[in-house]
């Protein structure tokens, strides 16, 4: 007979909810989202999940599997030890069960400037100069960054920073050789990368395996500290910026 | 079952083992806060940090050489230290272990505290770290020099134990020194068109090499930290007649 596990899965919406415990069975090498699948198709039919692909592409399976944001799809049963529970991403208002509203992400992505090209396209463009934007373009919007930063999670500062996506958002910009726009100002004050403290949760749930800490923010950082806090630059830079 | 690709997962029926949540901001608060301790009484307590042909990191460059007398430490050593302070490894370090922000990823913070980050005072200095870099590497020329001091004796060349520590110490620093984000700024990392600078292909393999070092810049910062701890301790134990240096040749 099969192992059974006993799954505890956040149902509610904004009004509250709570935890309710299904038993299903295992088979090997099942996945969580498997198990809410399982669930959905025998016990719960209006059990709300959000899913695509199951092949950890979309982003869109994104939730807290004993605490941990992670995408369902890509947890598997067996790594976890012990009671599973599983709700809703943290950072976001629930929508119903396992979806969350995560709009807030796509009004933020609006603020900030597109690609500017210096010049009309086609441009010939070296690998060593696209590398670093290309593991920006590997994010696949799960938003598990933005659910496990502190700044949104725990001080709920919405309004002073844009989270870790959008930050390599805008590296990926503004690394960008043929991109001409200038968003370093935008990065320090609107968009608010002084509120990050390089604490790297970000780096550590990305399931893209993103440096977005090393290599995303920390760069925007030294940036901005160009601009604002290093006069020996300032002495010897032309009036209009770049 | 269709399984997606590279599903983070142990083989089945082996768990994956991680230490106890707490480990590290108990070790990090413990280390760094003995580290402390240790470098507020050397500096203070202590005129000098030179035993014959080796000087501790503590005391270099030696200002008694300029005339200065009165605790010779402290006008050197606010520079690595504030350079350690202000270092991106040591922040993400402290702000998780002594301030809880966080102790540790999606565990609820105390609530109610109010947080500006990196915005306000003291914190928003941590963007002069350039600057330490910069006093820093000053500072490296004078260590590589005691270094090299450190096998010469009044009889020639030799080796001792405090010449290899002072060794291991000064290529500890350097790699942790040099493997520096604000380096790799400095290096290419300002760049968005490497091509498109003097010097492309130098431009990119520095940025390249200093990102490589970078990646394990927290365990130099580890390992550099307790090397010029080790090396100032002995120096000290020297000093006080606790040991005596051991000749290699
Ligand atoms: S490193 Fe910065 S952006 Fe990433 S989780 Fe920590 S505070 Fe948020
Ligand atoms: S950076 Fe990583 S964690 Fe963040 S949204 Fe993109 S893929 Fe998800
Ligand atoms: S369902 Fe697409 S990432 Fe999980
Ligand atoms: S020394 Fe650690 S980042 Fe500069």
């Amino acid at each position: 007979m099969a192992e059974m596990r006993t799954l505890h899965v956040f149902r509610g919406d904004q009004s509250g909810g709570e935890e309710v415990a299904y038993e299903v069975p295992v088979e090997s090498g099942m996945v969580v989202l498997d198990a809410v699948h399982q669930i959905q198709a025998t016990q719960a039919p209006d059990l709300a999940v959000r899913w695509n692909c199951k092949a950890a592409r979309c982003g869109s399976c994104s939730a807290e599997v004993n605490g941990h944001p992670r995408l369902m799809c890509k947890t598997r049963l067996d790594a976890i030890e012990g009671e599973i529970h599983v709700r809703p991403m943290k950072a976001f208002p629930v929508i119903r069960d396992l979806v969350t509203d995560v709009s807030w992400n796509y009004e933020k992505a609006k603020q900030i400037e597109p690609f500017a090209p210096k010049e009309p396209a086609p441009f010939t463009m070296y690998q060593r100069d696209v590398e670093r934007s290309q593991q920006f373009r590997k994010c696949i919007e799960c938003f598990l960054c933005q659910d496990v930063c502190h700044v949104l999670r725990e001080h709920s500062a919405k309004e002073q920073y844009f989270g870790p996506r959008f930050m390599i958002k805008i590296a990926e910009l503004e690394m960008h050789p043929m991109d001409g726009a200038d968003r370093v100002p935008f990065t320090s004050h609107q968009a608010g990368v002084g509120m990050c403290n390089i604490t790297k949760c970000c780096q550590e749930v990305c399931p893209e395996h993103i440096h977005l800490t090393d290599d995303a923010i920390i760069p925007l950082k030294e940036r901005v500290a160009d601009r604002e806090w290093d006069p020996i630059r300032a002495l010897f830079r032309k009036p209009a910026v770049r | 079952m269709a399984q997606p690709a590279g599903v983070l997962a142990p083989a089945p029926g082996r768990k994956k083992w991680e230490w106890p949540w707490w480990v590290s901001p108990v070790g990090t608060v413990s280390a760094l806060g003995l580290f402390s301790i240790y470098s507020v009484w050397e500096t203070l307590t202590h005129s000098s940090g030179q035993y014959h042909n080796y000087l501790s990191p503590f005391f270099s460059p030696d200002v008694r050489s300029i005339g200065i007398q009165f605790l010779p430490a402290i006008w050197v050593v606010w520079a690595p230290l504030l350079f350690r302070a202000t270092c991106y490894y040591y922040r993400k370090a402290y702000y998780r272990s002594f301030f809880a922000d966080p102790l540790t990823c999606a565990r609820p913070e105390r609530p109610g505290r109010s947080y500006t980050g990196e915005t306000r005072l003291p914190f928003v200095l941590n963007n002069l770290h350039r600057f330490f870099f910069y006093v820093t590497v000053v500072v490296m020329a004078f260590l590589w020099y005691d270094a090299v001091r450190a096998f010469i004796f009044p009889s020639g060349f030799g080796i001792g134990v405090g010449s290899l520590l002072m060794l291991l110490n000064v290529i500890l620093l350097s790699i942790y020194t040099f493997s520096c984000h604000a380096f790799r700024h400095l290096v290419g990392g300002s760049l968005d068109c490497f091509s498109c600078a003097r010097g492309p292909i130098l431009r990119y393999s520095l940025w390249k090499t200093v990102s490589k070092w970078n990646q394990d810049h927290a365990t130099w910062a580890w390992l550099s930290m307790f090397s010029v701890w080790g090396t100032d301790l002995y120096i000290r134990l020297l000093i006080s007649g606790v040991l005596h240096d051991v000749r290699l040749f």
